[in-house]
């Protein structure tokens, strides 16, 4: 059996795990995949958090992906960051930048086992700041400076692809080149305020092809987690691991310690448990029911006939789910169109299932209804997580073609 | 980490910097110093690797394991490139 194969039975621990530690945030991105704003009163204590990390260790998840809100407005954060890594749980955190000032990166430099990826999602202020909010791009390049000037091994630079940023890709691979940073790029999903602008700010069909092309020239010296396996459709295995992780290999611990199947599912639907329950965090990964039907085989559903299905493996769940499709069915984005004849089939009694999980400062809570967007009014947030990462290269299997060294 | 060519004849031992997660394909290998993740694709090689340290070379490691007589040169292939990328490293 292939690896890629067992990795669809589910692993004992996660690969990748993804762990908000605050709703918090100083920005209020348009595309924010947990709606982050205020923080909530319910959030995992110092030492909550530290226990979270004791159960890591012993579950040898050797490195999590940090998250938020903006984790780095904890006032725990730096602690927690410590304790971590002198737990043997390394630590990659997503920031926009805010803390990063010359101190701090003097001190990450200093430090082993972490990895700083820095959003941006331009390669202009004028691009960047229309999703993520005035004064952005400034904070994102500020703190990559800093982090070069303090001599940081190679920070990341993370980008959502979106329709206003797919021809600067290599504008942003030229930024990265700059401050000795390695990009890496993930998809837009319609999650948490991503619903709402998940219409006009997705890649277009001729967008997607591009991106493609792109990742096929250029893919080997960029991380792509698991973000374009659906892309593989058009013809070779994309870097990256080519099969959706979520509840497999990857999982979303959030704010409040419930476990997600991923970290762009925040809903009802895939919500696995919590890290306060008895057994904690281990007995949720090995115990839930949800956990155990995501390792189920895939039929393939309405794809199943397509000669596509066993490289495109039917795409992104969530990317389905929260657009309203049905999950054995064709994703939003399917590269032969499935996708879009799916979305334009949805009529009025079709449900799009909304997250009750709402700390967006611009809304109380729970009574959003779809917000029109027009760019330029909202600023932003850090909040793409990162899903599979640093696997080994492994040419005999084409669904794990993944660039040796990335994170 | 040795410099040297992998040499089966000569004690090794697992990286110190590196952790053996055991999963049902094998092990997930985490190095901590270059943070990079690999895998060892069958039970037999993470029980090679594992044992190393305990026996006075590279070959009677793979022997203690029950590797089969003609899975050894596979074996013995990936115990090089195991070596060339830090995870298993000579023993002096």
């Amino acid at each position: 059996m292939k690896l890629v194969d067992h990795f669809q039975y589910g692993l004992n621990s996660p690969i990748c795990l993804t762990w908000e530690l605050t709703y918090a945030c100083n920005l209020a991105c348009v595309h924010c995949l947990s709606s982050s704003g205020r923080r909530d009163p319910r959030e995992l204590t110092t030492e909550e958090a530290k226990g979270v990390v004791d159960e890591l260790q012993k579950m040898q998840v050797f490195y999590v992906n940090i998250g938020g809100g903006e984790p780095t407005v904890r006032p725990d954060f730096w602690e927690l960051l410590d304790y971590a890594v002198s737990h043997d749980v390394g630590v990659k955190f997503s920031t926009n930048g805010i803390k990063i000032d010359e101190k701090r990166a003097a001190q990450l430099a200093a430090s082993d086992y972490v990895d700083v990826q820095i959003s941006l999602d331009g390669a202009t202020a004028e691009v960047n700041d229309q999703v993520r909010g005035p004064g952005s791009y400034d904070t994102a390049v500020r703190a990559l400076a800093n982090l070069a000037d303090a001599g940081f091994g190679q920070p990341k630079i993370s980008v959502v692809m979106t329709r206003q940023n797919v021809d600067q890709l290599d504008d942003f691979k030229a930024i990265a080149d700059r401050f000795g940073a390695q990009l890496r790029i993930t998809r837009l999903r319609p999650s948490g305020r991503g619903a709402d602008v998940w219409d006009e700010l997705h890649p277009t069909a001729a967008q997607q092809r591009q991106l493609y092309d792109w990742l096929v020239a250029h893919g080997d010296n960029v991380l792509t987690g698991d973000s374009f396996f659906h892309l593989s459709a058009y013809g070779e295995a994309l870097p990256g691991l080519n099969l959706c992780g979520a509840g497999r290999v990857v999982c979303l611990i959030d704010p409040v310690g419930d476990v997600y199947a991923c970290p762009f599912a925040i809903h009802d639907n895939f919500l696995a448990g919590n890290v306060r329950s008895p057994g904690g965090f281990e007995q949720v990964w090995r115990g839930s029911e949800l956990f155990a039907q995501l390792r189920q085989p895939q039929t393939g559903g309405a794809c199943r006939s397509c000669g596509f299905y066993d490289s495109c493996q039917g795409g992104c769940m969530a990317a389905k789910f929260f657009t309203g499709l049905p999950l054995d069915g064709p994703d939003p984005e399917c590269v032969r169109g499935f996708g879009e004849q799916a979305l334009a089939a949805r009529d009025g009694s079709t449900t799009i299932p909304r997250s009750d999980v709402d700390h967006s400062r611009s809304a109380p809570r729970n009574s959003r209804g779809p917000v029109p967007l027009t760019l330029g009014r909202r600023p932003d947030k850090a909040c793409e997580t990162s899903p599979l990462a640093g696997l080994a290269d492994d040419g005999s299997d084409s669904r794990l073609r993944v660039a040796v060294g990335g994170s | 980490m040795s410099i040297n060519q992998f040499d089966p004849g000569l004690p090794y031992r697992c990286s110190p910097s590196v952790a053996l997660r055991p999963e049902p394909f094998g092990a997930l290998v985490y190095h901590f110093g270059t943070r990079k993740l690999s895998f060892l694709k069958t039970p037999e090689l993470l029980q090679v690797v594992s044992g190393l340290a305990d026996h006075p070379d590279v070959h009677a490691a793979v022997e203690a394991a029950g590797v089969a007589e003609a899975q050894r040169p596979a074996y013995l292939r990936a115990l090089a490139g195991l070596a060339a990328s830090g995870t298993i490293e000579e023993r002096v």
